[in-house]
């Protein structure tokens, strides 16, 4: 009982300037113990802390806190207490002991799925990620947490912010698997395919020595996708890991059956390769996503038909992309118009499509601004490109391994050696 | 012709001439007409472009080919009298029981014969086994080679070709002088073509060119018309219209065992139509002597090259269909004859649509003896696999060339190719990211 009061004390004194922070972090560190056995009567000491000035001992009692069961009447004030603590706690002082920052984020988390309030999560955990991330490239534990509440609560434009930002920095492999899939599936939420294969492409491709669930989840994904948005699925690039080439095609069999079947182009072959596996596809909840495939199909071979044809008859068209009616034919080509897929003019008349080329003529200004931008993009990218590479070439770890590399060639070719390294 | 089928033939059938004498005379009678000609087919002027094995395994695949009795037959006739002429009673028991007493008495099974052949050849093998032994234990190489070869070629007759490539492959040991080798490798490509197994034919047509010694004009013939069927086996048409091309006139009726000159220029023909283009055609195809010579052998098939290169693809098709039902009966063409013909009705319709910017499919479809529709669909075919570079204009039937804009093409490209390099670099960061942290991680357990 005393030691709480006395640290209390301890952290209204200790937290005015740095010095002071690092000490108070000791005395804290000592105390973790006897806070976490006293956890159910925490709660308000709290109360006589300010979370903003006070972030380490704060957090260090509401980590302690959270850590026992919490009571379902107490639940929503603890809520509350954690957003406002998120809110407006000081992001030097959390970061000295970010593991307890993401236990109490993870607990909070964790109440807030239990309670099914998802959406109450969304802003408070958007806000602790920026606090405890160190730069926009670093990947916290809690990047999953956040997106997974996103998608719980279907606040898909909300992702976006934390989603845009390139990520480099990983802690953990685990979260990135979790962060790329959630976030390939809140790209397909938002219809953004390329997107979403990205980051789908980034879980199936990583390095792994086992193969694990969620690369296998992602894959399925990956291949629908892939249909969708390429009407083909890629091979493996050659830097995947041997796990995941070997392994991955045995688990999603039904999957590259139909991106097998898809490649033919017949609608109704792919119709019934759908329907044989239908159930697998309804237990993977990839159902939508099978329907999506189905109907891109259309597309894809009206799209073809652009490439032989200048003009087709809308009867002809229903009858090359086994539509049942000129109707539907028409319907599906004015909406690929529209999305400014194809490029045609529809002459109701005669019931003629005639397909043009595609117009952009690379001249304007909005092209010029575009093609500038992906310029600057690129050449920020091959900076970090050469000063990873610098760093690199200057990592004991990798120096000693070269230097052991170097002993096994022959001098003449040790020159190859460091290429070999930094391609890999 | 006549006289040069029966020599090669005679030595082969000598110990079994006594008893079909009077068929041999009457097979020979009525002469050879062109072989490829006409509609139906003349099978006793076909067969008798062959000699050996090949001859008699024709014209049991023809007989298989054909459900009509009287050409069924008639092969079988044919196969009968030339396997009596050898030693080969697997095989005539296999024939007789497909004639099935169909052609009367005079083609039953005859026991006897077949029991004499098989004692008959037991006691020669024996004969040969013990010859080979005490060679091998003199050791003087030149005779384990003949003995080797002899052994072969009592197999080879015998129709136990596995048991004959053996030991022909056995001589190579053997083999002295280059004219040993050539020899050898001859008799190798010789039973593989009829085992069927054309990988060990181009492999020992390229051991056989090898050898130092230049073989002579005859051989270098047959090596070519062997490593052009294992091309055209192997679906190489290319190669194997260039090994064809390149076959000398010298070949004449010294390969019959394999192939007739006839064949070469059928076979060679069609493939290089299938794979050549206009300049490789009329350079290599109808401005060669050498070949124009085995064309005349076969007067379609020249007719419907030379209308090929005049464009007048009418007529070169038809030539074509009219040859269609006899060239499925070829044992070697028979697989490749669909190939083949799509790959010619391609190029035919490529090249008509090439010189033009605009080309009005009713007349096309004239041209080409077919109707709009069914013309439509081919070239949708050959738009869709970028072999023409063209649009049809469906309403109006007519096919326009199409210009690619190549400015806009290349800015397309550059921003895919931007995308796709910002997203591979992006990725690749991260994984060099994760390959580090997975370093860091193993590090402390081995320290402990």
């Amino acid at each position: 009982m005393d030691s709480v009061e006395a640290l209390v004390a301890h952290v209204q004194a200790l937290s005015g300037n740095p010095e002071e922070v690092s000490h108070l972090h000791s005395l804290l560190k000592q105390s973790e113990d006897s806070l976490r056995s006293q956890a159910s009567r925490l709660l308000p000491f709290l109360e006589q802390l300010d979370p903003s000035k006070h972030s380490l001992g704060y957090l260090y009692l509401l980590e302690a806190y959270s850590s026992g069961p919490i009571l379902r009447e107490q639940a929503s004030g603890y809520l509350l207490t954690v957003v406002e603590f998120i809110n407006s706690c000081s992001a030097e002082q959390i970061r000295l002991t970010p593991d307890k920052f993401v236990s109490v984020c993870k607990s909070f988390k964790d109440q807030v799925m239990q309670l099914q309030v998802a959406i109450q999560g969304v802003a408070p955990l958007r806000t602790a990620i920026r606090k405890l991330q160190t730069s926009s490239e670093h990947l916290t534990t809690l990047h999953p947490d956040f997106l997974l509440l996103c998608l719980l609560s279907k606040c898909y434009k909300a992702a976006l912010s934390i989603l845009d930002d390139d990520i480099f920095e990983v802690d953990q492999p685990r979260d990135l698997f979790l962060y790329c899939y959630y976030g390939g599936m809140i790209n397909i939420g938002l219809k953004r395919f390329h997107k979403a294969l990205e980051c789908l492409h980034n879980v199936v491709t990583a390095p792994m020595t086992a193969l694990n669930a969620i690369a296998v989840e992602a894959f399925k994904k990956y291949i629908l996708v892939s249909l969708i948005h390429n009407g083909q699925v890629p091979s493996f690039p050659k830097y995947t890991s041997a796990t995941a080439q070997r392994n991955l095609k045995n688990y999603t069999q039904p999957y590259i059956d139909l991106a097998n079947c898809y490649v033919t182009g017949k609608f109704s072959e792919l119709e019934t390769s759908i329907q044989t596996n239908i159930e697998k596809f309804q237990a993977d909840n990839n159902l939508g996503l099978v329907k999506q495939v189905l109907s891109s199909l259309y597309k894809r071979n009206i799209q073809r038909l652009t490439q032989t044809y200048l003009t087709l008859s809308l009867q002809d068209i229903a009858g090359a992309v086994q539509l049942k009616t000129p109707r539907e034919a028409e319907m599906h080509v004015l909406r690929m118009i529209q999305d400014g897929e194809i490029f045609a003019t529809i002459n109701q008349k005669d019931g003629m499509v005639s397909f043009h080329e595609d117009p952009e003529q690379y001249k304007t200004c909005e092209m010029i601004e575009h093609i500038d931008s992906s310029i600057q993009r690129l050449m920020g990218l091959s900076k970090k490109l050469s000063s990873i590479d610098e760093h690199i070439s200057c990592d004991p770890a990798y120096l000693t391994k070269i230097s052991r590399e170097r002993q096994r060639f022959d001098f003449d070719d040790f020159d190859s050696v460091p290429h070999k390294f930094l391609q890999t | 012709m006549d006289g040069d089928d029966e020599g090669v033939a005679g030595p082969m059938g000598d110990e079994a001439m006594f008893l079909n004498g009077g068929d041999d005379g009457h097979q020979q009678q009525r002469g050879i007409k062109a072989a490829m000609g006409g509609e139906q087919m003349d099978v006793e002027a076909y067969a008798s472009l062959y000699t050996g094995r090949t001859k008699v395994v024709r014209l049991l695949f023809i007989a298989d080919r054909f459900g009509n009795d009287g050409i069924q037959l008639e092969a079988l006739r044919l196969a009968y009298d030339e396997i009596k002429k050898g030693e080969d009673s697997r095989l005539y028991r296999e024939v007789a029981g497909k004639i099935a007493c169909r052609l009367g008495p005079q083609y039953a099974l005859d026991q006897a014969w077949a029991d004499a052949v098989a004692r008959r050849a037991e006691q020669r093998k024996d004969k040969l086994d013990n010859e080979l032994n005490v060679y091998r234990t003199n050791l003087i190489k030149e005779s384990i080679r003949m003995g080797y070869n002899d052994l072969g070629d009592f197999y080879y007759a015998h129709g136990q070709l596995g048991d004959a490539f053996k030991n022909y492959v056995r001589t190579r040991d053997y083999c002295t002088t280059s004219k040993h080798i050539i020899q050898m490798c001859l008799n190798v490509i010789l039973v593989s073509i009829e085992l069927g197994q054309f990988l060990h034919v181009s492999n020992y047509v390229g051991k056989a060119e090898q050898t130092p010694e230049s073989p002579d004009p005859i051989t270098v013939a047959k090596l070519r018309c062997a490593a052009g069927l294992a091309y055209m086996e192997a679906k190489k048409y290319k190669l194997a219209a260039r090994k064809f091309l390149e076959t000398g006139p010298e070949l004449g009726n010294n390969y019959t065992e394999v192939i007739a000159p006839q064949d070469v220029a059928t076979y060679g023909g069609l493939c290089a139509l299938a794979s050549f283009d206009r300049t490789e055609l009329k350079n290599k195809v109808i401005d060669n002597i050498n070949f124009r010579n085995f064309l005349e052998l076969v007067p379609e098939v020249r007719e419907l090259i030379h209308d090929f290169y005049a464009s007048r693809y009418a007529s070169c098709l038809e030539y074509l269909e009219n040859l269609k039902p006899n060239l499925l009966l070829d044992i070697h063409l028979h697989d490749h004859v669909g190939a083949l013909y799509t790959q010619i009705r391609h190029k035919a319709i490529i090249q008509y649509t090439h010189p033009f910017i605009s080309v009005d499919l009713h007349m096309m479809a004239g041209a080409f003896k077919t109707n709009v529709s069914g013309l439509e669909k081919e070239l949708k075919a050959l738009i869709t696999d970028n072999q023409i570079q063209a649009r049809i204009d469906s309403h109006n039937k007519i096919l326009y060339a199409r210009h690619a804009d190549q400015r806009n093409a290349t800015f397309q490209r550059v921003l895919l190719t931007g995308v796709e390099f910002e997203r591979d670099v992006r990725a690749m960061l991260l994984r060099a990211n994760l390959l580090k942290h997975e370093y860091n991680q193993r590090a402390p357990a081995r320290k402990a």
